[in-house]
């Protein structure tokens, strides 16, 4: 118990995962406070997904451990997986929506088929989760006929309508443009605070992460390099948090370079 | 070369072993699934009405053939008064329970894969588990049980539009009695053909439904095809695999039966 004694919510100690003998994850070590908004960066590649899905129990990690609420997760043992399950929820990339049930549909699913509520009772809760939202008006449109920003504040509605301690975010602003990144985030940290949820995001998006999180943690070689406050992430001298946080600027000098003729090395390939 | 042949064997035998445990696993799911009623009625609705079509014309020419070939070859022997018997356990033994269920298959088990391919693409499925919802009891349960119902509804109407098509062709078009066509029929037909009729349309529907909902829920395992593609291979390995699967257990069960 000494993990929620301290108010961590979520502790991850030497977390390993590989995939055909290619190790991803070295032993990733990191901890989530109660009521916090944790984010893991990383360049793309980095295993951030993986780490997430191995967390979350989608996969099955080769080493370590994960504790939730002070208790160690086997995610092989139904009732402790099904216990996990109903305090947290997964907002996915993709946002995971079924595209043949209207909006109050798949807000209703998880209350329909994980809770004995009435059916009234279940409409009530999706109609307010959908207001919370502000997509009340968007009830009866199927995730096809939203926009975008439409659809990933209607998986949120989903992911809360269960009332979870934590969120779990996989790359919320994949292929946004800027502007939607920061709508992304603005939500997620707007709603973060209206419900209370614990939220853990992992994104390569350092300028938005550093505006909204309480604490940012960089995924580096399979392992956390660093995790620490935005102001301190903003301010650390270490070699791998510098070049991830300045690479806007070291664009700018390479394409500066590129056009004083300098002959520019390919590191897409490393 | 024994090596890959003894691998390839394991492999197989480890997949039916997987169907198995899946077809299992789905229908012991009826028991903790919520609201199945509503849900299996919904694929009853999409699985009866989508096919009925297609069934009722496969139907209707397939008793049209069997009543002209019936009637050309019992001619020799001077027996058309038998073309009903020979038209009607034609299509109750054997004919209607085959071919309702390949078309039933090419119909509702493709796109059954496909749907459940695309689901498992776009990460809708692993959603429904961390939700806390058992993904088989969601989606492949409401289809088994569905299957249960349907297969043995349009295989009795296949058999009915059979035995017209059967009665148009050899009574109108080439002179057999309708009395005698259809005395014939009410002779030849035995409760054990229609046992047997109703133990292979119901074998066929858990068989064929299982192995589609199975290749479209594990599309994403697929080794060499991802994304559209592996869908794709999903779908045509389910409309293949059903359709010999038709065929066997066809063969197993007449063994048994006759």
């Amino acid at each position: 118990m000494e993990a929620a004694a301290s108010g961590n919510l979520l502790v991850v100690e030497d977390l390993r995962k590989g995939f055909d003998g290619r190790p991803v994850l070295r032993g990733v070590n990191f901890a989530v406070r109660r009521g916090s908004l944790f984010t893991v960066l990383g360049p793309s590649g980095a295993g951030k997904s993986v780490l997430l899905k191995c967390v979350a129990g989608i996969e099955d990690p080769d080493g370590g451990s994960v504790q939730f609420d002070g208790r160690p997760l086997d995610f092989r043992d139904r009732d402790l997986r099904a216990a996990f399950r109903r305090r947290c929820s997964f907002l996915f990339q993709g946002n995971a929506l079924f595209d043949s049930l209207t909006a109050l549909q798949n807000v209703a699913l998880p209350l329909e088929q994980t809770t004995a509520l009435a059916r009234g009772e279940i409409r009530a809760r999706a109609r307010q989760a959908l207001a919370q939202l502000e997509l009340e008006e968007h009830a009866g449109h199927f995730p096809g006929q939203l926009s975008g920003g439409m659809q990933k504040r209607l998986a949120l509605a989903r992911a809360i309508v269960t009332r979870p301690e934590m969120v779990f975010f996989d790359e919320p602003t994949a292929g946004l443009d800027p502007l939607r990144r920061n709508a992304v985030f603005a939500m997620i940290a707007k709603y973060q605070r209206r419900f209370g949820f614990t939220a853990v995001i992992v994104t390569h998006d350092v300028v938005e992460a550093l505006a909204v999180s309480s604490v940012v943690a960089l995924l580096h070689q399979g392992r956390i390099c660093f995790a620490g406050p935005p102001e301190k992430f903003a301010a650390s001298g270490h070699p791998v948090v510098q070049s991830f946080r300045d690479s806007p600027d070291a664009l700018r000098a390479t394409i500066a370079a590129v056009r004083r003729g300098a002959d520019i090395p390919d590191t897409l390939e490393e | 070369m024994v090596r890959s042949l003894g691998n390839y064997t394991l492999s197989k035998v480890r997949g039916l072993g997987d169907f198995a445990l899946f077809l299992a696993r789905s229908l012991a799911a009826a028991g903790a699934t919520r609201r199945l009623p509503g849900r299996v009625a919904r694929a009853v609705h999409e699985q009866g009405l989508r096919c009925l079509p297609v069934i009722l014309i496969v139907g209707t020419f397939t008793g049209l053939v069997l009543g002209l070939q019936g009637y050309y070859v019992l001619n020799r022997f001077g027996s058309e008064g038998l073309l009903g018997a020979l038209v009607s356990l034609s299509l109750v033994r054997e004919m209607a329970p085959v071919l309702a269920a390949l078309m039933l298959v090419g119909q509702a088990g493709s796109a059954l894969a496909a749907e459940l391919g695309i689901q498992r693409n776009s990460e809708q499925i692993v959603a429904l588990e961390t939700m806390g919802i058992d993904s088989r009891g969601y989606l492949v349960t409401p289809r088994l049980l569905s299957a249960l119902f349907v297969f043995p509804a349009q295989t009795a109407l296949f058999v009915a539009v059979g035995l017209w098509g059967g009665s148009l062709s050899g009574s109108l078009l080439l002179g057999v009695d309708p009395g005698v066509y259809w005395s014939s029929v009410h002779r030849a037909v035995e409760g054990a053909d229609v046992r047997e009729c109703l133990i292979k349309a119901v074998t066929f529907g858990l068989l064929t439904t299982g192995l589609c909902a199975y290749q479209g829920f594990h599309a994403h395992r697929h080794r060499r095809a991802t994304g559209a593609r592996a869908v794709s291979a999903a779908t045509t390995k389910a409309v293949v695999l059903s359709s010999i699967a038709v065929l066997a257990a066809d063969y197993v069960i007449t063994s048994f039966l006759v």
